[in-house]
């Protein structure tokens, strides 16, 4: 049974020069306690996907289930079983770690005195004990990308959804990153689906990867798998792979027709 | 709704605190009233304001309600500074009723400007002002009344727009017509016939009408009727289009 499943699902935008199809109709499934890499060119959707299944944008089309709630009529459901962690992160700097961990867990309707134990639980469990009383501006770029991380597990959710996770962190904190999403995973069996650009990373964390462009789904497989049918060996890098598909590159020789602009 | 109630209270819990931790934000609404109060104030006492009452139950009115306008109609600017740092889709992200999201942030509005109301009229009696206390005690309540209005559609236009350079100019453009034709620094029975009937369609001339018949103890009056209705209608108006915006705002 998928954890997420979407069919069709699709979201323009009306703006003063005409429509802008941002996704053009996304089919996917994801089974429980993957780890998914969603990657594609900027503009391809992948964060307005994004938004959709996590309930903060309504699609114009299609269809979606995501952790067995059906995402146009039980919103509140899915929200319920999902942690997001948006690009920007969602922390007040003037805020300490404690009091925004606490106010989370409470709007995930948690009663007082859970939420508080919680917070400590999962501050513990991400490494944030000690930064506790601290003002969120006052914590490093791991640090905060940590605290994010943390604001969305509050609830166990079944399903993270990760958005460019480790943009703008050192390597060594991304590499922190990546063990702790492998932890969760391996500990809670919590389905991730995460955006990135660092094809590294996606080669690294993701069992699997979806490829999207012009806000359609335009590959999906496994690393290694992309590379062989895309860039001709299972030890190309991701990176000629990923340029193959997206027509962004001369294609290599056996290549399908990269697909067309509109 | 209990599950409402209990998300309100978080909600304005966290905007209580920031406030309370921030002694600028509490006090800064109350800098241009207060500033109007001194030094526009004293011109008034000769004048023949034709009015009833003296010229300070006739301009403290218009100065609580000029706190309310300017002080509510900005509140979006923090809305649109917690759109880029994610903080207002993180908690978008939770189940928490839509409606607590914004009544929480209304409420801690609501109690600021009538904590800086209570400050104003304490500076006016030191001015001069004289006015029966159930007066006094109603026009908090318009105070109250025009900041859920003004707050829940400043709200709801910052979750429209994406910069404070769309957001400013708006509120301007919509405050200072609203501060001019209420009457808000001197009364419209000032005014030429053509200006007159112009202000009475501004809403807001019967909230600034209603507050100055109580401060003259007029409460039982056509004022006051009109007053009343205007403004709950006003809230009520716009509490739904900010909850609607609020669950539906896009990108």
């Amino acid at each position: 049974m998928a954890i997420i499943s979407t069919s069709g699902l699709s979201r323009t935008f009306t703006t003063k020069r005409g429509t802008v199809e941002a996704v053009r109709g996304i089919d996917l499934v994801v089974q429980p306690g993957e780890i998914v890499g969603f990657l594609g060119p900027n503009g391809a959707g992948k964060t307005t996907t994004l938004r959709m299944l996590t309930t903060l944008l309504p699609p114009t089309g299609g269809a979606a289930t995501v952790a067995g709630c059906d995402l146009a009529s039980d919103p509140a459901g899915v929200r319920a079983k999902t942690g997001y962690v948006a690009q920007s992160g969602g922390v007040d700097p003037n805020i300490t770690v404690r009091e925004e961990l606490v106010t989370q867990a409470r709007l995930y309707r948690m009663p007082k005195a859970e939420a508080a134990a919680r917070a400590e639980e999962v501050a513990a469990d991400l490494g944030l004990s000690e930064l506790m009383e601290r003002k969120c501006a006052a914590l490093s770029g791991g640090q905060r990308r940590r605290l994010d991380i943390a604001m969305g597990l509050l609830h166990r959710p079944a399903v993270l959804f990760l958005d460019e996770p480790t943009t703008g962190l050192d390597p060594g904190s991304r590499a922190d990153l990546w063990d702790l999403v492998r932890r969760i995973r391996a500990e809670q069996g919590t389905t991730v689906f995460l955006t990135t650009h660092y094809l590294d990373e996606a080669d690294a964390l993701a069992d699997r990867l979806i490829i999207v462009d012009e806000g359609r789904v335009i590959a999906e497989g496994t690393p290694a798998a992309l590379k062989e049918q895309h860039a001709g060996s299972t030890t190309a890098s991701l990176q000629d792979a990923f340029l193959a598909i997206t027509g962004r590159a001369p294609a290599a020789p056996s290549e399908e027709p990269a697909p067309l602009a509109v | 709704m209990h599950s409402f109630l209990s998300d309100t209270a978080i909600v304005f819990g966290r905007y209580a605190r920031q406030t309370l931790r921030s002694r600028m934000q509490m006090l800064f609404g109350i800098l241009m009233p207060l500033l109007y109060l001194l030094f526009f104030g004293p011109l008034l006492t000769d004048l023949p304001l034709s009015a009833d009452g003296s010229s300070w139950q006739v301009l403290v009115p218009g100065l609580l309600l000029q706190l309310g306008l300017f002080g509510a109609s900005f509140c979006g600017f923090a809305v649109i500074l917690e759109k880029h740092s994610g903080v207002v889709d993180r908690m978008r992200v939770t189940p928490a009723s839509r409606l607590a999201l914004l009544a929480g942030r209304v409420l801690r509005d609501t109690l600021l400007f009538l904590f800086q109301a209570v400050l104003l009229v304490l500076a006016a009696l030191v001015m001069g002002l004289r006015a029966p206390l159930t007066g006094i005690l109603i026009g908090f309540a318009f105070v109250a009344l025009l900041t859920i209005s003004l707050a829940s559609l400043s709200y709801a236009l910052a979750m429209k727009v994406n910069t404070p350079q769309e957001f400013g100019p708006v509120i301007n453009a919509l405050t200072m017509p609203s501060m001019l034709l209420s009457g808000l620094m001197l009364p419209m029975a000032l005014a030429p016939a053509w200006l007159d009937v112009l202000s009475h369609f501004m809403p807001f001339r019967y909230l600034v009408d209603a507050v100055r018949a109580a401060f003259v103890g007029h409460y039982a009056s056509m004022p006051m009727l009109y007053g009343v209705l205007v403004a709950l209608a006003m809230s009520a108006a716009s509490l739904t289009l900010g909850t609607r915006l609020f669950q539906k705002a896009g990108a």
